[in-house]
């Protein structure tokens, strides 16, 4: 064997000693550059979906009004142990972010998984203002009966679990909207139960006609 | 019995306001009837002593002699407006196996157009192919109309597949003062339904029991929603859903198309009847 010879197949192989040691590094940042960066939308979703915790949060059984299992086409008061606020705007808040997330299964959700509340308010005369980000409308089946039920969710859980709201307004992405997704009317006001005429323990399916 | 003492008209711009100022004022002369105008708020041609926005009544010019009003024409109903929802670039409720609200919805106007023109009804619809007129331009062809009712018919994602619900609008809370204009019986656009909620919730129920008894599960009473369709409609106005675009093809939501349109056919034409008797 001439020198030359030796001396190439002495660089091949410390090349290839070379390239294996490299190699799991080169992988791993092949990995990371194939991982799509986050959008704004999921960065924000993580910090929405932190839970809203407050002094004053207690552990209380909650009625979430998710659709009923049993009888379609309605909606139905599910118990939930669920840390509340004793103030009215941050208990909505947890409440609503709850209804989001917490449904017990996708078959029972009233409003779609990818929605978050932006914002939400509480005047003195008992008008709630929910701001919900794009994907509520976005992400809402379309049709008078799916977006009815979405919004007597959200007033129906209101309504049973803090006191003093009277009529609910809902915006989108700080906006007033036309329509839920197409059919129901943003325009007005919604009205709220109060706690009085909510019976927490109630089991009958409330009907979407029954304002 | 509901408002029908004018026509609420959005006029969108000025040139179309002045012609339409024009041909009311020589209806009105002709006729001796008040017109209705919702001006719009930068026309620059609403009378002195009214605030821009605001509803007037357009009244014959001073030199005229204020004729003695004719007295009330009988209440006919005549006209059937059909809105086939969505359209265009939306389709509004999508199936997973690709039905489309706005495609189903159209087909289902063009029976029930049929049958009720087997009445004796004239029939109007908000579009006629694959376009999306506005919620407010498909209310203009409305109120455009005098002793008419509107029907606006949608397929819905969810419910039980085969069943249909009848909706007419509730009474809502809304943004300022109340439902009624300052101006006595006239009604602002935007809430041009609330005369009439009586009528439509008349109209819900009998369109409703026809559906009951044609498709199995419905419900035998209607249901009320704040559609946002029907609000700026000034007439009796519902709105009919069938359930749903979840079906794996076309086919059964097709099948329900000739029930749909003798139901609604025959639930209009008993409603005449209450209509033009006046009642509720």
């Amino acid at each position: 064997m001439s020198k030359g010879l030796k001396t190439t197949i002495m660089i091949l192989s410390a090349m290839v000693i070379v390239g294996l040691i490299a190699l799991p590094g080169l992988r791993q940042a092949l990995q990371r550059l194939q991982k799509p960066a986050k959008t704004e939308e999921q960065s924000r979703r993580e910090v929405m979906e932190e839970p809203i915790s407050t002094p004053t949060d207690v552990k209380v059984q909650a009625q979430m009004y998710w659709l009923s299992p049993s009888t379609p086409n309605s909606l139905e008061p599910t118990p939930i142990q669920l840390p509340l606020s004793a103030d009215p705007v941050e208990r909505s808040k947890q409440l609503l972010n709850a209804l989001i997330l917490r449904a017990p299964s996708p078959e029972v959700h009233t409003l779609p998984a990818q929605a978050s509340l932006l914002a939400f308010y509480l005047q003195p005369d008992g008008t709630a203002i929910a701001d919900f980000s794009d994907e509520f409308s976005s992400g809402m089946p379309s049709g008078i009966l799916s977006e009815q039920l979405a919004e007597q969710s959200i007033a129906q859980t209101l309504g049973a679990n803090v006191s003093g709201i009277k009529q609910l307004k809902i915006l989108v992405h700080g906006q007033e909207a036309e329509t839920l997704a197409g059919h129901l009317d943003l325009y007005g006001f919604f009205p709220v139960s109060g706690l009085a005429s909510v019976a927490p323990t109630a089991s009958a399916p409330a009907p979407p006609s029954a304002r | 019995m509901g408002n029908d003492s004018g026509i609420l008209v959005r006029v969108p711009s000025q040139s179309k306001y002045l012609l339409f100022v024009c041909v009311m004022a020589v209806a009105q002369v002709l006729s001796g009837t008040p017109g209705l105008v919702q001006a719009p708020a930068n026309s620059g041609l609403s009378a002195p002593q009214t605030t821009p926005g605001t509803t007037q009544q357009v009244s014959p010019a001073p030199s005229q002699p204020l004729a003695e009003p004719p007295p009330s024409p009988q209440k006919t109903l005549a006209v059937v407006v059909l809105d086939p929802a969505h359209g265009g670039a939306d389709p509004g409720a999508r199936g997973s196996s690709g039905i489309a609200e706005s495609d189903v919805v159209l087909s289902f106007a063009r029976l029930v157009r049929i049958s009720l023109e087997a009445q004796g009804f004239r029939v109007i619809l908000t579009r006629q192919a694959n376009d999306d007129p506005s919620f407010d331009d498909r209310s203009k062809t409305a109120n455009a109309q005098r002793g008419n009712i509107f029907i606006t018919l949608h397929v819905a994602s969810t419910g039980q597949p085969g069943t249909v619900r009848v909706y007419s609008m509730p009474r809502m809370a809304l943004p300022d003062s109340g439902a009624t204009s300052p101006h006595g019986s006239l009604l602002p656009w935007d809430r041009a339904q609330f005369n009439f909620i009586d009528q439509s919730r008349r109209l819900a129920e009998m369109i409703q029991i026809q559906m009951a008894q044609r498709f199995h599960g419905s419900s035998e009473t209607p249901f009320e929603a704040p559609a946002r369709q029907l609000r700026t409609v000034g007439a009796p106005a519902v709105a009919i859903e069938v359930s749903s675009v979840s079906v794996p093809s076309r086919a059964p939501l097709d099948q329900m198309g000739p029930g749909l349109a003798d139901g609604v056919a025959r639930a209009v034409a008993a409603f005449k009847i209450i209509y033009e008797s006046g009642g509720k």
